[in-house]
């Protein structure tokens, strides 16, 4: 009866999926700043457009960015969306939701501290919903694991920014993100691609430390009021060539504003060239 | 029109008992294939309000998607497709139909069916179909946005196939500026929204919810309809809001008017969390989208109103307004080169109006 039931159990054990040996990136991560801190955690100056394969449209919006509109009540409590939030201060948990009767993971689950975002990646190849569902801040994500790198395809993404200088993100956003972990260094690469705002896709990568005591809670009750007496409905904006700081990031490190506002020729190495022509010139 | 409370179905005469059992039947199979309770056993009561793409715990609010949840339940999109019209629930007791040329809204319940909008004539049959397959309790209402055909191409269709409580058709409501377009246009009677109203706006209770017609003077016409349904918490555009393109300034139409509605859609609005969700948002073309899209929408046409109005006062001409490019930063998402509705056409109505705004005194628009 015992050698039974120890062959019963064997037999059920061999039928159950096989356990996937991929490495686990779950717990508690917080950001290490030592790459683009300025961008990250101060936060930008006003103009600063340097490294975004910006196109002409996002130029034009962002000459007409003007800072106060973030003042207007229904701006208020806007997050950053998935293709932002990564880029500020942060400090995330992953917990995986697994399928009770095979234990495989059908999903990785994060909490997002900054703005109290929570986000689901499918692991059980559903598809992305169709074009007509809501776009959300965190928008609609599957992923899958090649080797040790899971990588997380997303869609459905809110509109917003990819900084607060004015660049915009289109709700035509996707996302692509690679999650590498080192011992207790996680590598969190995004590939952003946006038809409307974007020359070409903008990759950009952060790094996170694992937190074996866990990490604050950061709450973001927001409510939205109205600060300044002013027409609710007034849309805040600077016509065509009256942005007055547009060029504050240029002047505050002495750079061309040509440079600062050039988009994808500047990311490359190739540009040093052009840029000293640029300084040399001044 | 003549407000009338509307009877629950099972007070309709001539409706045959057991019609109505089986439709209670497959409306309720419908609920639960798509993860929603049902009211109770009573012949044509439909879904309770749930579903919403944010209910439940906290991380669930944002992660799953509605189509996440008819997967969840087994549904998959082909059983939600009619005649390539697909049926997407929205929230509470409203449903959006896709794909049917206009978008159109439908609203079940204990009381019927309230359609608002019908598509094109050409997807009718399709529309008729997958209001059935959501209710088959008995067309009561269907209010028109607009007098355009592509959402009152199947009015006829769908008022025939309803009944109002005294047995006629089901009964279409617009503003009487559609019904006078309609009528110029030589549209047939059995199409003609023949329950009209003047007034800024109209309400009524039906589906155990208030039901609000909004009027918006002079925006994509000069009879358009915005619709409000309180406890399910939709609201249904119509062309005052698109995701697909610039707003259409048609005959009667304005940009102010545009700029009005979209602000009173902004007044009645309400995000669940940090700008998301909550009030659900159905435009006459696109997706589904809450306070948030709307917001940028109506800055969108704020800004490049203005911009135009500001290049016009300067004494620029058309075209030298158009080589401007005074929508640069929406074109990719907004503008369309070629159709029934160009970018240069969206700027030049705007350039028309705002000849007619600066004539007589200079009026520079209001930062």
């Amino acid at each position: 009866m015992v050698r039974a039931l120890l062959v019963g159990s064997l037999l059920l054990a061999l039928a159950a999926g096989p356990a996937r040996a991929q490495i686990d990136i779950t717990g508690e991560w917080a950001g290490k700043y030592h790459e683009d801190f300025d961008d990250r955690v101060p936060g930008d100056v006003q103009g600063d457009f340097t490294g975004v394969p910006l196109n002409d449209s996002a130029r034009r919006f962002a000459e007409a960015w003007d800072v106060t509109r973030v003042n207007m009540l229904e701006h208020q409590c806007q997050p950053y969306n998935v293709a932002h939030i990564f880029r500020g201060p942060m400090q995330f948990r992953i917990w995986t939701e697994k399928d009770p009767a095979t234990q495989s993971v059908i999903s990785y689950r994060e909490y997002l501290g900054t703005y109290q975002q929570f986000r689901t990646i499918w692991m059980d190849a559903r598809p992305h919903p169709p074009d007509y569902v809501p776009h959300t801040n965190m928008g609609f994500s599957t992923g899958e694991w090649h080797g040790d790198i899971l990588t997380v395809s997303t869609t459905h993404i809110k509109k917003e920014f990819y900084r607060r200088s004015g660049i915009p993100s289109s709700d035509m956003t996707t996302l692509v993100e690679h999650y590498i972990r080192h011992g207790n260094l996680l590598s969190h690469v995004m590939i952003i691609t946006d038809p409307v705002y974007l020359t070409e896709p903008w990759v950009t990568s952060e790094e996170f430390v694992l937190m074996e005591r866990g990490n604050q809670n950061w709450l973001y009750n927001c409510e939205y009021v109205m600060e300044v007496p002013m027409n609710k409905n007034t849309v805040a904006y600077y016509l065509p060539g009256a942005n007055p700081f547009i060029q504050d990031y240029a002047k505050k490190f002495g750079l061309p504003f040509e440079a600062v506002f050039g988009g994808a020729p500047t990311l490359y190495p190739e540009y040093r060239s052009k840029l000293e022509q640029l300084m040399n010139r001044r | 029109m003549t407000r009338r409370a509307a009877q629950p179905p099972s007070s309709r005469p001539g409706a045959p008992a057991g019609r109505r059992v089986r439709g209670a039947l497959a409306v309720a199979s419908l609920g639960a294939a798509l993860g929603f309770a049902s009211v109770g056993a009573a012949p044509g009561v439909a879904f309770a309000q749930s579903g919403s793409p944010f209910d439940g715990t906290r991380p669930d609010r944002v992660s799953f998607s509605a189509s996440d949840k008819d997967a969840r339940a087994g549904m998959d999109r082909a059983e939600r497709t009619v005649d390539g019209v697909e049926i997407y629930h929205v929230q509470g007791n409203v449903y959006l139909l896709v794909g049917s040329g206009a978008n159109v809204a439908v609203q079940i319940g204990g009381d019927g069916v309230l359609v608002v909008d019908t598509g094109s004539a050409a997807k009718r049959a399709a529309v008729l179909a997958a209001i059935r397959k959501l209710s088959t309790g008995p067309i009561r209402w269907i209010v028109n946005t607009s007098a355009d055909a592509d959402h009152t191409g199947g009015n006829e269709t769908v008022s025939q196939a309803g009944m109002t409580v005294n047995g006629n058709p089901a009964a279409i409501i617009a503003h009487e500026n559609v019904l006078t377009r309609m009528t110029d246009a030589n549209r047939p009677i059995t199409e003609l929204p023949l329950n009209t109203f003047f007034e800024a706006g109209r309400d009524f209770h039906f589906n155990g919810e208030a039901v609000f017609l909004y009027h918006v003077a002079a925006a994509h016409s000069d009879g358009d309809v915005f619709v409000y349904f309180r406890g399910s918490d939709v609201l249904v555009a119509g062309d005052l809001f698109t995701t697909t393109q610039y707003p259409v300034i048609g005959k009667g139409g304005g940009v102010d008017g545009f700029v009005a509605g979209l602000n009173q859609m902004l007044d009645i609005a309400v995000p669940k969390y940090l700008q998301e969700g909550g009030t659900y948002v159905i435009p006459g073309h696109g997706r589904v989208c809450d306070e948030a899209d709307l917001l940028d929408y109506r800055d969108m046409v704020v800004i490049v109103r203005d911009r135009i109005r500001n290049l016009a006062a300067q004494g620029m001409t058309l075209q030298q307004v158009l080589a401007a490019k005074p929508a640069l930063d929406y074109d990719p998402r907004y503008g369309n080169d070629r159709g029934a509705w160009t970018s240069a056409m969206f700027v030049e109505a705007i350039y028309r109006d705002a000849g007619k705004a600066t004539s007589g005194k200079q009026r520079l628009p209001a930062r």
